[in-house]
C-alpha cells in the first residue's frame, strides 16, 4: 500500500483524532492555567493554610506522573463515588499535572515583578487585589509567557497519554490503526509529523504572538 | 580569509636580522569596518614595544591576531622568521592549518585583562596544565617549573589556592606564571592593569619589569599606564584609526610628540591624571 | 479510608517494590543513555559545519515537541517492519534515551554557553588542542550551571517510566496494571504506585540541591 493508499483509508480516522487531540489540548491548558493562577497566587498568601494546600498539591501532582494521576484519576475515583466520563478524566488529568507546573511558573514570575512596582502600588494606597491585578499581574504575565510556551508544548504531548484509557485521540487512532495493517511506520510516523505540526506552527507561533501583543499593550514593543 | 595574491610575500624571513614578530600589510575588518588597515609593525627579538591609543584604535585587535584569537583578512604575519598566519606549500603561501597553527603558536605567549584562569584549577594547576598536556613534561617537572615561576610572581603562598580566592592583581600574577611555564618567545599583555585596583596596579608591573630585566623576552604590550609604559618600553606605537599614527622611543613619544593626533591623546589622558 | 484493604496491600506490596526496583533500572539506564547522547548532539551543534547544526537542532526540535509515549510505540513497532526485532526493554531505552538527550543537550547547550569567552582565549594562549580544552577547561565549568538542570530530569525521566508500560516492560505501573486486572481492585495498587513515586521523587529533588552545592564547592567556584 502506497503511503498515499493509506492516507486515503485511513485519513479520516487520523483527522478525528487530531480534532480530538486539539480539543483535549485547549480544555486541558484552560483548566491548568485557571489552576496555575488559582495556586500560584495561593503559594504567595500571607495565610499559611492556603500556602500549604498549593505546596501539597504541586508537590503530589508534580512528584508522581501524569500517568499515574491519569490511571488514579480515572480507575480509583470512582471508588470515592466520583466517576468521570473518560474524556473529561483525560482532560483533567492533563490540565491538573501541567497546572502544577504552571503554578511554579506564575509564582516565578510574580516574584520577579521590580520591587519598586509594588512599593509604588502601595504609595498609591491600592487594595492588595487591586494592586495585583492592575498592577502585578500584567507584568507577570509577560514574564512567563515564554515558560507558557514550553509547557503548552508539554501539555499537548500529555494529551498521547488519554488513549490509554480509550479516548479516541490521535494517539488512540493510530494504535487502533497499527493493530490491524502493522503499517507501523505509517502510523506513528504520521502521528509523529502531526503533534510536531501542531507544537511547532501552532503553538509555538501563537505564543510568539501573544508575547508580542502583551508587550504592546504593555507599551514595551 | 579572503583570496588574496599572496606572490609578494616571502615563504620565510631571512638575513641578519630577522625580526622575532613581523606584521606586513596586516588588515582586519569586520564586514565594512576597517580595523586595522595594511599594518606594517616590526619587533626585534627582546624588544619591548608598548601599544597606546583612544579605544578602537585597533591596538588589542594587533595582539589577539598575533595570538591567533582573530583571523585577518589580508597580509601575512611572521613570528621568528616563520609565517604564522599561513604556511609555504610548494612556492606559495597558503592559509595555515591547526597544526601549523599550533605550532608557531607556542612561541607566543598571552596575559589578558580579565586574567582568564581556570577557575576550577588552583594557581600551581593553571600552571602546569599547558607544560604536561601540551609540551609533554612530567608532571614533576612541570611542578618544578611551575612552582619556579610562581615564586618569581611571588605567589608561593598562594599556589593551592582556586582564583575565586584570590584577589584581581594575584590573579594576574598567577596568569603571567601560567604564560611564562609555556617558555614562549613572545609575550604579550593585553591591558593586564585595566581591570585592577589601583593600588594593586604595582604588584603586577613590578613583575613585568622583572621579567623585562632578567629574561629575553621579545614583549608587546597595550596598556593605558603611559608612566609604566615610558618607564619600560624600548618603543611606543601610537594607533590611531587602525593605523600606526606614530612610533618612536618613549622619550621621544611622550617628550616630543611630533604629530597633532598624539599630541591630543597624550594631553587629554594627563588631564584625566 | 473508604474501602481501603491493609492486607491486601500488604499482600501487593513485594511485587510493587520488586518492580520499583525495575523502574530505577529503566530510570538509570535512560538517563546514562540520555546524559552520554546529549552531550554528543550538544557538541554537535558548535562543529564548524553549520549544515550540521541545523540537521541537529531540527531533529532536537522534532523529539522534544512530540510525545514520549509515541515515540516508544514508534521505535518497538517500527523495527519488525522491517525485520528488526527489538525487545520491550531495548526499544524502551532507545525511545526514552534518545528523548531525553534532546533535553540534555539543551541543558547542556546553555552551560556550554555560560562559559566565558576568555576561557577558550586562554586555552588557546597556552597552544591547548581542541578536545583538551573541552575537557580540562569548558566542560568542568559548563558542569555547574547544567547540574539543575540535568537533576530536574533525572527526576523527569523516573517519572515517564511508567510509559514503558505500554509495550510491555515489566516495571512499577505495568505491575500495578497486572495487579488490577487479576484482582480488580485498583485502589490500593495505584495509590501505592503514587505514594512510591512520591516517596522516591521527592528526596531526590533535594539530593540534587545538596549535590550541586557540593559540586560547585569542589570545583572551588564558591
Amino acid at each position: 500500500m502506497s503511503y498515499l493508499e493509506f492516507l486515503g483509508q485511513y485519513g479520516d480516522r487520523i483527522l478525528s483524532g487530531t480534532l480530538v487531540t486539539v480539543l483535549l489540548t485547549v480544555l486541558s491548558s484552560v483548566l491548568a492555567i485557571a489552576i496555575a493562577l488559582v495556586t500560584g497566587l495561593m503559594r504567595l498568601s500571607p495565610n499559611a493554610v492556603l500556602r500549604g494546600i498549593a505546596t501539597v498539591y504541586i508537590e503530589i501532582f508534580r512528584g508522581t506522573s501524569l500517568l499515574v494521576q491519569l490511571y488514579w484519576i480515572f480507575y480509583v475515583l470512582p471508588l470515592f463515588g466520583v466517576t468521570l466520563e473518560k474524556f473529561t478524566a483525560g482532560f483533567v488529568a492533563v490540565g491538573m499535572n501541567l497546572g502544577a507546573y504552571g503554578a511554579e511558573l506564575v509564582r516565578g514570575a510574580i516574584l520577579s515583578v521590580p520591587r519598586g512596582q509594588w512599593e509604588a502600588a502601595l504609595a498609591l494606597n491600592m487594595t492588595p487585589a487591586r494592586r495585583m491585578i492592575r498592577v502585578i499581574l500584567p507584568q507577570a504575565v509577560l514574564i512567563m509567557l515564554p515558560g507558557w510556551g514550553n509547557l503548552l508544548i508539554e501539555l499537548l504531548k500529555g494529551t498521547a497519554l488519554v488513549a490509554l484509557i480509550a479516548v479516541a485521540d490521535l494517539m488512540f487512532q493510530v494504535k487502533q490503526i497499527n493493530g490491524t495493517t502493522f503499517l507501523s511506520a505509517e502510523t506513528f510516523g504520521t502521528a509523529l509529523i502531526i503533534y510536531y505540526v501542531i507544537a511547532r506552527f501552532m503553538i509555538t507561533p501563537f505564543m510568539r504572538w501573544l508575547e508580542r501583543a502583551m508587550q504592546r499593550k504593555l507599551g514595551r514593543a | 580569509m579572503d583570496a588574496q595574491d599572496l606572490s609578494g610575500f616571502p615563504l620565510r624571513l631571512e638575513g641578519d636580522a630577522v625580526p622575532m614578530v613581523s606584521f606586513r600589510k596586516v588588515t582586519k575588518s569586520y564586514g565594512s569596518l576597517v580595523v586595522l588597515d595594511s599594518l606594517d609593525l616590526d619587533v626585534a627579538e627582546g624588544e619591548m614595544v608598548s601599544v597606546i591609543g583612544p579605544s578602537g584604535s585597533g591596538k588589542t585587535t594587533v595582539l589577539r591576531m598575533l595570538m591567533t584569537l582573530e583571523t585577518i583578512n589580508g597580509g601575512v604575519i611572521y613570528v621568528d622568521g616563520e609565517p604564522l598566519t599561513h604556511m609555504p606549500r610548494g612556492d606559495r603561501l597558503v592559509p595555515a592549518d591547526s597544526r601549523h597553527l599550533r605550532r608557531i603558536r607556542a612561541k607566543i605567549g598571552m596575559c589578558f585583562q580579565q586574567f582568564n584562569l581556570f577557575p576550577h584549577m588552583t594557581a600551581l594547576e593553571n600552571c602546569m596544565e599547558g607544560p604536561v598536556h601540551v609540551l609533554g613534561l612530567s608532571k614533576k617537572e612541570a611542578r618544578e617549573r611551575s612552582e619556579e615561576l610562581l615564586a618569581m610572581v611571588g605567589m608561593t603562598e598562594k599556589r593551592d589556592q582556586h582564583p575565586s580566592r584570590l584577589s584581581g592583581g594575584q590573579q594576574q600574577r598567577v596568569a603571567i606564571a601560567r604564560a611564562m611555564a609555556m617558555r614562549p618567545k613572545v609575550m604579550l599583555f593585553d591591558e593586564v592593569t585595566s581591570a585592577l585596583d589601583p593600588e594593586v596596579i604595582g604588584e603586577v608591573t613590578n613583575v613585568i619589569r622583572k621579567l623585562v630585566a632578567e629574561h629575553n623576552l621579545t614583549m608587546l604590550m597595550v596598556t593605558h599606564q603611559m608612566g609604566f609604559a615610558k618607564d619600560i618600553s624600548d618603543r611606543v606605537c601610537f594607533f590611531y584609526g587602525g593605523r600606526i599614527e606614530e612610533q618612536g622611543t618613549p622619550d621621544a613619544l611622550f617628550g616630543h610628540p611630533k604629530r597633532e593626533r598624539t599630541q591630543q591623546f597624550l594631553s587629554a589622558v594627563r588631564e584625566a591624571i | 479510608m473508604f474501602d481501603w484493604r491493609w492486607d491486601f496491600t500488604w499482600d501487593i506490596l513485594p511485587r510493587l517494590i520488586a518492580a520499583t526496583g525495575n523502574t530505577l533500572l529503566a530510570a538509570g539506564l535512560g538517563y546514562a543513555i540520555a546524559v552520554v547522547l546529549g552531550l554528543a548532539l550538544a557538541l554537535a551543534q558548535r562543529t564548524p559545519s553549520r549544515a550540521l547544526t541545523l540537521v541537529v537542532r531540527e531533529a532536537i526540535e522534532f523529539i522534544r515537541s512530540t510525545p514520549l509515549v509515541l515515540q516508544i510505540f514508534f521505535v518497538f513497532y517500527v523495527g519488525p517492519q522491517f525485520g528488526l526485532r527489538l525487545s520491550p526493554w531495548t526499544a524502551g531505552m532507545i525511545a526514552i534515551g534518545l528523548h531525553y538527550a534532546a533535553y540534555l543537550s539543551e541543558v547542556y547547550r546553555g552551560g556550554l554557553d555560560s562559559v566565558p569567552k576568555g576561557q577558550w582565549e586562554a586555552a588557546t594562549s597556552l597552544n591547548l588542542s581542541t578536545s583538551r580544552t573541552y575537557f580540562r577547561v569548558i566542560l568542568p565549568q559548563a558542569l555547574p550551571p547544567s547540574l539543575a538542570g540535568m537533576g530536574n530530569y533525572l527526576v523527569g525521566i523516573f517519572k515517564d517510566t511508567p510509559m514503558l508500560s505500554v509495550i510491555g516492560v515489566a516495571e512499577l505501573m505495568h505491575t500495578a496494571n497486572a495487579i488490577g486486572s487479576e484482582t480488580y481492585r485498583f485502589l490500593e495498587p495505584f495509590t501505592l504506585v503514587g505514594i512510591i513515586f512520591l516517596a522516591l521523587s521527592l528526596p531526590t529533588a533535594a539530593g540534587i540541591r545538596l549535590f550541586e552545592a557540593w559540586v560547585r564547592r569542589k570545583l572551588g567556584m564558591v
